[in-house]
């Protein structure tokens, strides 16, 4: 630890820091703009000139860049001479000549790290006289605004977009005092993580398109801790809402998960929130078949009554919280409780599930992913399925140039030097899938080969790295290849195996834990992950504690008995089985009872219909794939008649008499029952503080400190201010009164500091620049790394043959598409695409099809007519279905199947003038 | 990718190949291949930078970059002539900014701008590396010393002639 002086003052501060993160450490006020935390210096921006001194009788000092400045034992700076404040206050001046001073009309104001600096240097009277420089902006598609008069070309949009990321489409363009950030053209932005440069870009030049058009600004938001649900990744987030609507989606720091970044499914997919097809009342079906909307408390003692008669199933959802998933076992009991997945995905779960506790290797978080320096992707495309990994891997390959610069001793932060270093030498990534990914254009060695050759392929690997025989016989092609990959695995120090649910293949999971197997040794902690399918598929398999029906299960039991009453918890099952399955099941049913949030095709075939207030209105806990535990709390409440899942389960289950729901009240009752009757869900209290944890005066308040209107804003409603709702679930209050610093971390709604209105204020509340917060990390993770690791048997391909004619059926995935929920967000649903059916060129040539045409596919579950889409990087007789798109419900991945061209296919027109302009939001 | 390439000419890429073979990746000849397209065009259009960005495997967004990084690769259609007029400093101190004001008027232009019959676009340069000759400018490839008003009608005059014997 150097000692250096700061304007005379001894500071003890961390080697290998730089005097930027050093100062802000230290809690000094050093303005920057380039540098970023998770990027490293550049010194570009000049802001954050400091004077240096030679020693203790240099009186003069030289001016530098603090951020790009390593603090060296007894090295002196000052912070405060004059000539460094108006060196600082000149930066600002001359970064501030070309912009448009429009902060009333601007979506950054009063977030603003531009606004913040300026003030902080002390800048405020304008000297240039001369014309400004005025730019035309781009249109980037629905979700991110472009308005570029404002920018100050501290380049951290390209060094985000492009260093960081991988996008190819956004640059610096020009030179001199004209530098534009764009496109080559107008369009929208490729890469799927372009919204995190709303947080990057330190002015107003990229905001959040749909709070542009639904503003509110930051110090009137009300926010909360929360977690996205449109993965199983379990990012990190902070929601803000004002007049009962979310406005927009921020990060929220979470050091082990989501560190700085998002991607653009879970910033801009929660806007489904606000949608129209929100469920409004509580609806009971009329002999004629309309739904009637019928007052709460009956409907809750109707329903309870019905359970009280007959035999009831509960369907629950990997999609709804371990809470609401577990009220609903105890309401209808555990032989009765089905995941609400297909039989198929819930066997994947459980099996996954198990691999994961009984392996020696770590399951990774995402910022120990980022640490590995040899990754094998097998069979996973996770750009689409659990996209903040695939920014983590992205972030991994950078290991090899991070040990060349420190061979050099060159400090991690050193962004241009040791990019330049390396140029493109990377740590080797390897991605084995079924079709090309996004992902491709950085790894070392990828093969695209069906599900069951990458499985074979993978225990290829194991075989090769336990010094075995390969247990498969490969050919000579994808023999080297394993011989390759394994190799590189081997050599590595930190070797991560990334795998997942996406192909629907047990086999791919089971080569994966082999290879992890085969890896972790006493002195290297090999990783294994899995991706899963949702937000919280880990948390309704452990739920169903080892038992747990599928679907099918289910079905097969209508089929055979009936069933008097379905319970369904927030699923809609034509996402999950075929529509003449999921028909022939609300037909065996006597009463189907729905909680949801939106509308489905399942509200349309319930008796009754609760509606369930949006993750954003409610507490729960998930369990991301991580295995790690995350509370989300309610950003703002929900209007009655909608109700949180678990309160409704809870009220039916008092009302039924349920044992186990007597003695539960809160929310936090729940999770303390839950967490003393399943074992494995022991740790799930200890992810978010309980409510009484907290006295009533300190609770966190979700309203910033000059919160306005509050007396106003109903003014159309009603003169007269209601009281303040109450929060008697959460920790948090719903008022602007009440302790808001040194949270617990779990419990952070927004950040905000003096002199420090914008996110780069986060500092102040971590630990370390750039570590962990002071309240600890927010989330407790159940997986541990087990002791005994025994091979598991298996059989490697899981497939059925094909036969002469047939094809195998493979799942693709759609970052904007695949996902349930997000697709109902207005501007997500613009990026949406019908499903269609991808195949190489050779298959659509045996088919006589081309882009455009139909197909027929022959399921089991039924014919499904898709559009051809050629993809040629498609393994070899594989074909790939939209998944989670609507329309492919009942295809089984993996399956065989027929294929014909579609009679009757009427293709879509195609656009011929361009009406580019007429659909610019 | 095929329609695109076709975008540029075969003897354009037969230039471009051999700046290729010299190089150890193909964007490396980034700006070779855009001055490449130039000369042959006279300015890189969107299509063509579309074009030129597959062939030489980089995204159209980091080779527009590039292109209009540089001034003197032409993002937008030129004359057949470009003037290139110093205003930098030992040409400013012996007057060029009257001269630029005489080519204006004789041209009817102003910087920036392109002739009517499309004949010249007038741009200005930051020095043409002649101080001792300033002030100075280059008509097409033809640098021109010592300027003064009656030389600077000499050289249009002499340059339409000129055009006018190989048109
Ligand atoms: S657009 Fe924003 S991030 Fe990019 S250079 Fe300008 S101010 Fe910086
Ligand atoms: S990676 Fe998953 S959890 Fe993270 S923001 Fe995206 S969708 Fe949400
Ligand atoms: S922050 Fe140091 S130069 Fe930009
Ligand atoms: S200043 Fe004109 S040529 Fe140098």
């Amino acid at each position: 630890m150097p000692t250096i002086y700061i304007d005379g003052q001894a500071h003890e501060v961390s080697e290998g820091d730089n005097l930027l993160q050093a100062a802000l450490g230290l809690g000094l006020d050093l303005p920057y703009f380039c540098w970023h935390p998770a990027m490293g210096s550049i010194g570009a921006c000049r802001q954050c000139a400091v004077l240096q001194y030679q020693d203790e009788d240099d009186t003069r000092g030289r001016i530098v860049m603090g951020c790009m400045t390593p603090v060296t034992e007894g090295a002196r700076f000052s912070l405060a001479a004059d000539r460094a404040q108006a060196f600082r206050e000149d930066i600002i001046e001359s970064l501030m000549l070309n912009h448009p001073h429009d902060c009333p009309v601007c979506a950054e104001g009063g977030e603003c790290h531009l606004q913040d600096m300026t003030v902080m240097v002390g800048h405020r009277d304008r000297e240039y006289q001369g014309r400004k420089n005025t730019h035309r902006n781009q249109h980037l598609g629905p979700l991110i605004h472009h308005e570029m008069n404002r920018c100050i070309t501290c380049y951290r949009c390209t060094r985000y977009y492009r260093d960081y990321a991988g996008g190819t489409d956004l640059a610096a363009m020009a030179s001199h005092d004209h530098v534009y950030f764009g496109r080559h053209e107008e369009g929208v932005l490729e890469s799927e993580f372009a919204g995190n440069l709303v947080e990057v870009c330190p002015t107003g030049v990229f905001t959040d398109k749909s709070l542009v058009h639904d503003y509110t600004r930051k110090w009137d938001l009300q926010s909360a801790p929360s977690v996205c649900t449109a993965c199983s990744v379990g990012c990190n987030i902070m929601p803000g809402e004002r007049y009962g609507k979310l406005k927009r989606i921020h990060n929220r720091f979470n050091h082990d998960v989501n560190g700085y970044f998002l991607c653009d499914r879970g910033r801009f997919g929660g806007h489904f929130v606000n949608s129209e097809d929100r469920i409004p009342a509580v609806g009971k079906r009329d002999g004629d078949g309309r739904f009637s909307a019928v007052d709460a408390d009956s409907a809750v003692s109707s329903i309870a009554a019905l359970l009280r008669q007959g035999k009831t199933i509960g369907i629950g959802s990997p999609r709804s919280s371990v809470e609401a998933n577990y009220l609903l076992r105890e309401l209808v009991g555990a032989e009765n409780y089905c995941t609400g997945m297909s039989a198929q995905e819930g066997a994947l779960v459980q099996h996954a599930l198990q691999q994961l506790e009984q392996s020696q290797a770590l399951v990774p978080s995402i910022r120990a992913m980022e640490s590995a320096d040899a990754v094998l992707v097998l069979g996973e495309d996770v750009t689409n399925t659990a996209p903040r990994i695939a920014l983590a891997l992205r972030q991994s390959v950078r290991n090899k140039a991070y040990a060349m610069a420190a061979d050099l001793r060159l400090e991690a932060w050193q962004d241009a030097a040791i990019r330049n270093l390396a140029q493109d030498q990377r740590s080797p990534l390897s991605v084995l899938s079924v079709a090309a990914t996004r992902l491709d254009d950085v790894a070392s060695h990828t093969a695209q080969l069906c599900p069951d050759d990458i499985a074979r392929v993978g225990f290829a690997i194991a075989a090769e790295l336990e010094g075995a025989l390969p247990a498969v016989d490969l050919g000579a092609e994808l023999a080297e290849l394993a011989k390759t990959i394994a190799d590189t695995l081997r050599s590595a120090d930190i070797p991560l195996v990334v795998s997942g649910t996406g192909c629907g293949h047990s086999g791919i999971l089971d080569a994966s834990a082999a290879i992890a197997r085969a890896l972790t040794g006493p002195d290297r902690p090999a990783q294994l992950s899995f991706c899963l399918a949702e937000c919280n598929s880990l948390g309704a398999a452990l739920v169903a504690d080892g038992a747990g029906m599928g679907l099918e299960e289910v079905l097969e039991l209508a089929a055979q008995d009936g069933i008097d009453n379905l319970l369904i918890l927030e699923n809609d099952l034509f996402r999950r089985t075929s529509c003449s399955k999921a028909d022939s099941l609300f037909q065996a049913a006597g009463n189907v009872v729905l909680l949801d949030t939106l509308t489905t095709p399942t509200c349309d075939n319930a008796d009754w219909v609760l509606p369930t207030s949006s993750f954003a209105e409610t507490e729960g806990t998930l369990i991301s794939q991580e295995g790690r535990a995350q509370r989300h709390f309610p950003v703002f409440n929900s209007v009655a008649p909608i109700r949180e899942n678990w309160r409704w389960l809870l009220d039916i289950g008092h009302c039924a008499e349920v044992a186990t729901c007597k003695s539960m009240v809160h929310f936090d009752d729940v999770t303390t029952s839950c967490a003393n009757t399943i074992k494995t869900l022991f740790g799930i209290c200890a992810a978010a503080p309980a409510a009484s944890s907290v006295p009533a005066a300190d609770k966190v308040p979700r309203q910033t400190h000059r919160f306005s209107g509050r007396t106003a804003m109903r003014a159309n409603i009603s003169v007269h201010e209601p009281r303040q709702p109450t929060d008697e679930e959460s920790p948090l209050s719903f008022t602007m009164e009440g302790h808001s610093a040194e949270h617990n971390g779990a419990l952070l709604p927004y950040v905000w500091s003096p002199g420090w209105n914008s996110n780069q204020s986060l500092h102040k509340y971590q630990s370390a620049v750039g570590g962990a917060l002071q309240g600890g990390t927010a989330g407790t993770r159940l997986i541990e790394p087990g002791d005994i690791d025994a091979a598991q048997e298996s059989s490697g391909s899981t497939a059925p043959a094909l036969n002469a004619g047939e094809y195998r059926l493979v799942p693709l995935y759609r970052i904007f598409g695949s996902e349930e929920m997000s697709v109902r967000a207005p501007a997500v649903a613009q990026l949406c695409r019908p499903a269609g059916l991808e195949m190489p060129a050779s298959v659509a040539a045996e088919l006589g099809v081309s882009n455009g045409d139909g197909v027929t596919l022959t399921a089991t579950t039924g014919n499904v007519d898709l559009e051809v889409t050629i993809n040629d990087s498609l393994a070899a007789n594989c074909v790939g279905y939209s998944h989670g798109v609507s329309g492919t419900g009942g295809l089984v991945p993996g399956s065989a199947t027929k294929l014909c061209r579609a009679e009757n296919w009427q293709r879509a027109p195609e656009l011929i003038g361009t009406d580019r302009g007429a659909t610019t939001a | 990718m095929s329609a695109l390439i076709n975008a540029l000419s075969t003897r354009e890429l037969a230039e471009i190949d051999d700046e290729i073979s010299h190089a150890p990746y193909r964007s490396a000849v980034a700006i070779d291949a855009l001055k490449i397209v130039q000369a042959h065009r006279g300015w890189v259009s969107d299509e063509s930078i579309k074009a030129l960005a597959t062939y030489l495997e980089m995204s159209a967004a980091e080779l527009d970059s590039i292109a209009t990084f540089y001034n003197l690769i032409y993002r937008r259609p030129v004359g057949d002539k470009v003037i290139l007029f110093c205003d930098s400093v030992s040409c400013w101190i012996r007057g060029c900014a009257k001269l630029e004001q005489h080519i204006g008027d004789r041209l009817g232009i102003k910087r920036g701008e392109t002739t009517a019959d499309n004949r010249y676009t007038l741009l200005p340069v930051p020095c043409l590396g002649a101080c001792d000759k300033a002030p100075v400018m280059m008509v097409g490839d033809d640098l021109h010393e010592n300027l003064t008003a009656d030389s600077i009608d000499a050289i249009l005059a002499d340059d339409s002639t000129s055009r006018g014997e190989h048109d």
